[in-house]
This record gives structure tokens, C-alpha cells and sequence, in this order.
């Protein structure tokens, strides 16, 4: 086996400039969870791995402008630890406690499974629902860009050559809203997603929905944003015929593929099962929290 | 490139130790430092017999390179005893017959310790889902979550 360089860079000045600056194949290393099994797979072969978890932004879990934002290689077990963002974030919670093991969680980052970018990642959706934006460091600076726009297939994302993401900011959340994140498994645990479904959304003070974002896994190349969907909630007050609607809306924008987890005809139907499911926990979420 | 100088505190022990870079933290463990206590199962983080604590969190030490333990705090169960004096998680193991052959039992009982760190009084579904992440071919799992409970039990005083 050729030698690989490591390099734990204290900033991500310098993470970026080694990025960019290798003449190989790079890779980030944050949780290593996926990566490190690829390596001994052989599936990826670097010759410079960039270790990022020495970057204090990277790992940080720190309140910005009323929200959040969270070091992309903070690890999953920080982040379901961290009291104040569980209560205001807990389809997001939901979503980063299913990744894995505790074990796994103890490495496992939000910004690797994103990066990852495994269509089934559990935490995307959720991030995605939550209008989470992703902060994409690079060679020619810093740009923020919504989470449902960097998977663009599976194992690929819209990164450019030596950007990586740093962080992630989810926003302040308005009175009345909540979050949902549910996913299918043939086990309890311990299994990747067949097909999950976020939802987040907002009441006004009437109980009509104002607001709301819905987001699907494994129902497709990479996880969806369903305006569609989110249209069927908007201006109701979440009841049966809301939730049929949106339903309906989240089977017709599922294009999966079929595999021995579940055949296509099954994810459809169960990806318009698991969104109203999500909404209704979500209502609940949002209607305790006036 | 040579290979990196690696120190680390190994069961409160200072230690240093040579590695390549794709050296997990679970093959320096057993083969440079000679803690063969910590089992490898699988090698891609599905079994949890590599189960070691880094600065305190829960990690699969097969997931983990030996590099990445540079100034950090390892926790094996070669630290678990004191001297001869079995954890009260050992015993209980040993109680209840909760092994067989013994390969996932290092990994299972950091993974309690773990837990009883966090939360000394359980429920039976906490600590079937904390050690969701340790497979174990053998017991059929009732007697290591009896162990668990009973030494959680005993360490409250109870
Ligand atoms: S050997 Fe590490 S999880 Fe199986
Ligand atoms: S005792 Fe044999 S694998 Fe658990």
C-alpha cells in the first residue's frame, strides 16, 4: 500500500489550502465512519487525508442570531447531548440519534453524512425539512448553500475541488412550530433508512399552518425538498384532508429504485404513510410550543 | 514518510507507539501495544467488539486511526479491574453467565460502563438500545442486559 499523508490542520484556512493544494486524491476526515471503511474496501484509495476535527469551528455547537449553528464534525453524540438544541430542534434530533450505534454516533459527524451523501442518510432529510443551510468553505471563500442543493447522486455533491462544509446554521424558530423525522426499517435499529420523511412547520395563532417544509429519503438519487408536499399543509389546519393531500403529493414526487429493502411500489406507498405520520408529531411539536 | 510518533494515555498510562497512517486504533492496540483485550469482529463498526472509550466518549476503536490518538485518553478493558478486583460489571458477568465465548464481553462491558457513567438506573429498553451496537452470537443477549441491570443495581447501593 502507497503512503498516505495525515495532516490535522488547526484552522480552516490551512484545512482548505492542503485541500486544494494536493496533487492526489483528498479526503476529509471527520468521523471516519464511512471513510475508513471505504479506504479498507478499497473503494477510495487518498494520499492525503485532512483530519478536521482539530478546527474549532468545525466542532463547535454554539447559538448564532437566535438559532443554531453546529461544526459539520461535531460528533452525532454531541449534538442529541446537547440539551437546548434537542428542545428546539427534535425531528433533527430524531433524525442524527437513528445513525448508527452509540458507538458510531461517538464519531460520526452530521457534516460526514452529508458529504457521504448516501441517498438514505438519516440526518438530510430532517436538515433539510429544518431549512438548515450548510456553510461550504473553499479556495475562493466562504459561501452558505441549502442543504437540499449539495447531494447530487449517491456518493456525489455539488462540492467543488478543495471546498469542504464547515458548519451549519439552522435558523431561530418562530413560536408555534415544530419538527418530525420518521424512517422506515425492517428493524428498530441498527438499519438504513427504506424510505424517511421529515416535516417541520408553523402554526399561526389560529392553528393554520403558515409555514412548512417536507423532505424525503430514500426515495430517490438524493434526499428531496417537496414544495408540493409543503403546499398540501399551507393554509390548513393539518387535518385528514390536508394530510391525504400531502400524502398523495409525497408518493407522486418518489422516483426509488428497488432493491432487496423494499420494492418500488412499497416505497412509494410508505414514503406518503411515514410524511403524514411526520406531520402529525410535528403538529404536536408545534402545538405545545406557543 | 516515516512513520508518525503517536502519544496517547493509555488506562492512565502514558504511552507512545509508531503507526502508519491507515493503521486503525484497534490493530495498534493489539499489535504494537499488545492489549489484546479489545477483539476485532467485523472492522467496519457493525459489531462493537472493538468498543474502547477515546477522552470518555464510546467509539469502535476499528473506526478510529491509531493517529487520530494523538493527546487523547484511551480506555480499555485492561483498565477495567483494579488490580485484582473485578468491576462490579465483571462480576455480575460472571453471575449471571453473561458469555460464552467471550468475544464481544471486552466490548460490551466498556459499552456498560459507558452507560452506567451516564445513567446509573437504566430501564431494561435504555440499555438494550445503548448496547444496540454490540452483536453477540452466543448468550442471546437476556443475560448480559440481567448483568447490566443487576450491576447498575449494585452500584446504586441498592
Ligand atoms: S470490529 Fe469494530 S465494530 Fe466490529
Ligand atoms: S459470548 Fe460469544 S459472541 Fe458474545
Amino acid at each position: 500500500m502507497s503512503e498516505i499523508r495525515y495532516e490535522s490542520p488547526k484552522t480552516l484556512k490551512a484545512a482548505v489550502a492542503l485541500l486544494a493544494g494536493a496533487s492526489g486524491q483528498a479526503r476529509v476526515l471527520a468521523g471516519g465512519t464511512d471513510l475508513l471503511i471505504q479506504m479498507r474496501a478499497g473503494r477510495v484509495s487518498p494520499g492525503l487525508l485532512v483530519d478536521v476535527k482539530g478546527i474549532a469551528e468545525m466542532t463547535a455547537i454554539v447559538a448564532e442570531k437566535g438559532g443554531f449553528r453546529f461544526g459539520a464534525a461535531a460528533t452525532c453524540m454531541e449534538l442529541v447531548e446537547h440539551a437546548a438544541f434537542a428542545q428546539a430542534w427534535p425531528g433533527v434530533t430524531d433524525a442524527v440519534k437513528l445513525i448508527g450505534s452509540v458507538q458510531v454516533k461517538g464519531r460520526a459527524s452530521v457534516g460526514g453524512n452529508l458529504c457521504n451523501a448516501s441517498p438514505a442518510a438519516d440526518s438530510v432529510p430532517a436538515l433539510i425539512a429544518a431549512g438548515a443551510l450548510a456553510r461550504i468553505v473553499g479556495p475562493r471563500g466562504k459561501r452558505d448553500v441549502n442543504v437540499e442543493d449539495i447531494p447530487t447522486g449517491p456518493g456525489k455533491t455539488s462540492l467543488a475541488e478543495g471546498e469542504l462544509v464547515a458548519s451549519f446554521f439552522l435558523p431561530r424558530r418562530p413560536a408555534r412550530s415544530g419538527d418530525a423525522y420518521l424512517r422506515f426499517t425492517p428493524r428498530t435499529e441498527m438499519d438504513i433508512a427504506v424510505v424517511g420523511a421529515g416535516v417541520n412547520l408553523t402554526l399561526d395563532a389560529k392553528g393554520v399552518c403558515k409555514q412548512a417544509r417536507v423532505s424525503l429519503g430514500a426515495v430517490a438519487e438524493r434526499a428531496l425538498l417537496v414544495p408540493e408536499a409543503a403546499a398540501a399543509l399551507i393554509g390548513s389546519k393539518v387535518d385528514e384532508a390536508a394530510l391525504q393531500r400531502l400524502a398523495a403529493a409525497v408518493s407522486a414526487a418518489c422516483r426509488p429504485i428497488a432493491d432487496k429493502r423494499g420494492t418500488i411500489e412499497f416505497r412509494i406507498e410508505v414514503a406518503g404513510v411515514l410524511a403524514r405520520r411526520a406531520a402529525g408529531i410535528a403538529l404536536e411539536r408545534a402545538r405545545g410550543n406557543s | 514518510m516515516s512513520k508518525h510518533h503517536v502519544t496517547t494515555t493509555l488506562n492512565g498510562n502514558a504511552v507512545e507507539f509508531l503507526c502508519e497512517t491507515q493503521q486503525t486504533l484497534l490493530e495498534v492496540l493489539r499489535d504494537e501495544l499488545h492489549h489484546t483485550g479489545t477483539k476485532e469482529g467485523c472492522a467496519t463498526g457493525d459489531c462493537g467488539a472493538c468498543s474502547v472509550t477515546l477522552d470518555g466518549r464510546l467509539v469502535c476503536s476499528c473506526l478510529v486511526l491509531g493517529v487520530e490518538a494523538q493527546g487523547k485518553s484511551i480506555q480499555t478493558i485492561e483498565g477495567m479491574a483494579e488490580g485484582t478486583s473485578l468491576h462490579p460489571l465483571q462480576r455480575k458477568f460472571l453471575e449471571h453467565a453473561a458469555l460464552q465465548c467471550g468475544v464481544c464481553t471486552p466490548g460490551i462491558l466498556i459499552a456498560a460502563r459507558a452507560l452506567l457513567e451516564r445513567n446509573p438506573d437504566p430501564s431494561e429498553e435504555e440499555v438494550r438500545f445503548w448496547l444496540a451496537g454490540n452483536l453477540c452470537r452466543c448468550t442471546g443477549y437476556n443475560k448480559i442486559i440481567d448483568a447490566v441491570l443487576d450491576a447498575a443495581h449494585e452500584m446504586r447501593g441498592g
